[in-house]
């Protein structure tokens, strides 16, 4: 270790804060000008970390399932009775879905109807919180077995979570639909009518730009649109619901405060990707036309 | 216990890895706390207010083991471990750091309650100040309620996380008393 005099280490105790208060602003100018760089280390960071916080999951894991657990019991008699009304009303649909399957049937084999093939999908843990004060944003594990690429779909159990937006070796950060950078091409389903879903960092994400005349509806069902090729069409993404100030939001089927496992699909298709992607094509994207 | 007569003798390696460890325990045991604040628990995200907590308690109890360097790596850290702009987390911890250094002698000797209030006082400045970045460096006016949001976690997580960091800076005191 290099010895200093006393005054000369005070003298650089003194300087060391303004000196790292300037690093500071060059480290923001550099996060600015080379977002690249920033992703690389963000992604290898979580990488280092992913084996820890998949450790970390099981306690972590379990305290969420005993406060889930209290909350649960707390509110029993109300959850009976919504469970009730609920399994009455999916009996109803239950006998509507198998009869339009029957009749579905029947006439697909009049068309020879070629069905879609069945997506490719892998389930993949979520470990961390990777968003911050003002992005939403989560970090699934992956691994060996599990190879994610950037731009897949990320369902949970009920609908449409996020999309992978940065992949590293060993975890992968889903841009959660309620993110504010989020912008989702989605149908109606009642009248056909084509939105744009916008995440403002609230649990509900906006409608926008629906066509003139065609206002969305409380209680309509929002499916995603094949517009742009970025999505499938028809995957389950929430409900219209017209929030305080009468603009039309949407309820989402995905419960994104309590993610745990996210399905990640393969739908093979390579629509808007960020500029990179671009200019270093990936072999294994093929689009499906 | 008195002790007599010898002169000291230079500190051996145990007594050395000792003083390092102790060097060395505010900020690995601050790390340790934001990456575990990191797992998802169905709560805001509490990386910020677990950063801002660990730089205020040490450099206001024990500054020689918070230099601005370690302080500077817990902001990148923030922002590494987050989805934000890279910088806020850097600035604003350098400068809570800053700040408490120029409190410390005034602040050091309060009691718990009074030093809360500072506290409080510091984590409305962050917070305001990661705002006001956020907005500059996003370009867009971001919505208020999880800045308060973020601000309350901040003020309230405070007692809880100061309590085991007290409980450890006493015991070093104690130790290097010893020595």
């Amino acid at each position: 270790m290099i010895r200093l005099s006393v005054p000369l280490r005070q003298a650089l105790a003194r300087l060391s804060v303004p000196v790292l208060i300037a690093a500071a602003f060059g480290t923001m100018l550099l996060g600015k000008a080379d977002t690249l760089l920033v992703e690389r280390t963000r992604m290898a960071l979580a990488d280092l970390l992913a084996p820890l916080y998949a450790v970390a999951a099981e306690p972590i894991g379990a305290v969420r399932g005993t406060v889930a657990e209290v909350q649960g019991l707390l509110n029993l008699r109300q959850e009976t009775a919504r469970l009730r009304e609920e399994n009455d009303r999916l009996h109803r649909w239950q006998a509507a879905a198998l009869a339009l399957e029957a009749e579905n049937a029947l006439l697909r084999r009049q068309l020879t109807f070629v069905p879609d093939p069945a997506p490719q999908f892998h389930t993949a843990r979520v470990v961390a919180d990777a968003g911050g004060t003002y992005a939403k944003a989560v970090l699934i594990a992956t691994g060996p077995f599990l190879q994610v690429q950037k731009g897949q779909v990320a369902l949970d159990e009920r609908g449409l979570a996020g999309r992978v937006s940065e992949v590293g070796s060993r975890s992968a950060r889903i841009l959660l639909v309620t993110d504010m950078n989020s912008r989702i091409p989605v149908v109606l389903e009642g009248s056909r009518a084509r939105a744009m879903m916008v995440g403002t960092n609230g649990a509900r994400p906006r409608l926008q730009h629906w066509p003139s005349g065609m206002q969305p509806q409380e209680g309509d069902r929002v499916v995603t649109s094949a517009e742009s090729a970025t999505f499938p069409a028809g995957l389950p993404v929430g409900i219209v619901h017209l929030g305080e100030t009468g603009w039309p939001e949407v309820e989402l089927y995905a419960r994104l405060d309590r993610l745990d496992l996210l399905r990640i699909f393969e739908f093979g298709l390579a629509g808007i990707l960020p500029p990179e992607a671009v200019t270093r094509p990936d072999p294994s994207v093929r689009p499906r036309h | 216990m008195t002790r007599r007569g010898r002169p000291a003798s230079a500190p051996g390696l145990l007594a050395r890895l000792d003083a390092l460890a102790r060097a060395a325990a505010p900020s690995v045991s601050t790390v340790a706390a934001m990456v575990l604040a990191a797992a998802p628990v169905g709560l805001p995200t509490l990386v910020p207010a677990v950063a801002l907590a660990g730089v205020f308690f040490w450099s206001l109890f024990r500054p020689a083991s918070m230099p601005a360097p370690a302080v500077f790596g817990l902001g990148l850290l923030q922002d590494l471990l987050g989805f934000s702009p890279l910088g806020i987390g850097v600035l604003t911890l350098l400068l809570v750091h800053g700040a408490a250094l120029r409190v410390r002698r005034a602040l050091a000797k309060q009691s718990f309650p009074l030093v809360w209030l500072a506290y409080c006082g510091f984590a409305v400045l962050a917070v305001g100040l990661g705002y006001l970045l956020q907005a500059l460096l996003g370009w867009h006016l971001p919505p208020t309620p999880p800045a308060f949001a973020g601000f309350w976690l901040a003020v309230g997580l405070y007692p809880i996380l100061a309590w085991p960091m007290s409980l450890a800076h006493r015991g070093m005191q104690r130790a290097e008393g010893l020595a």
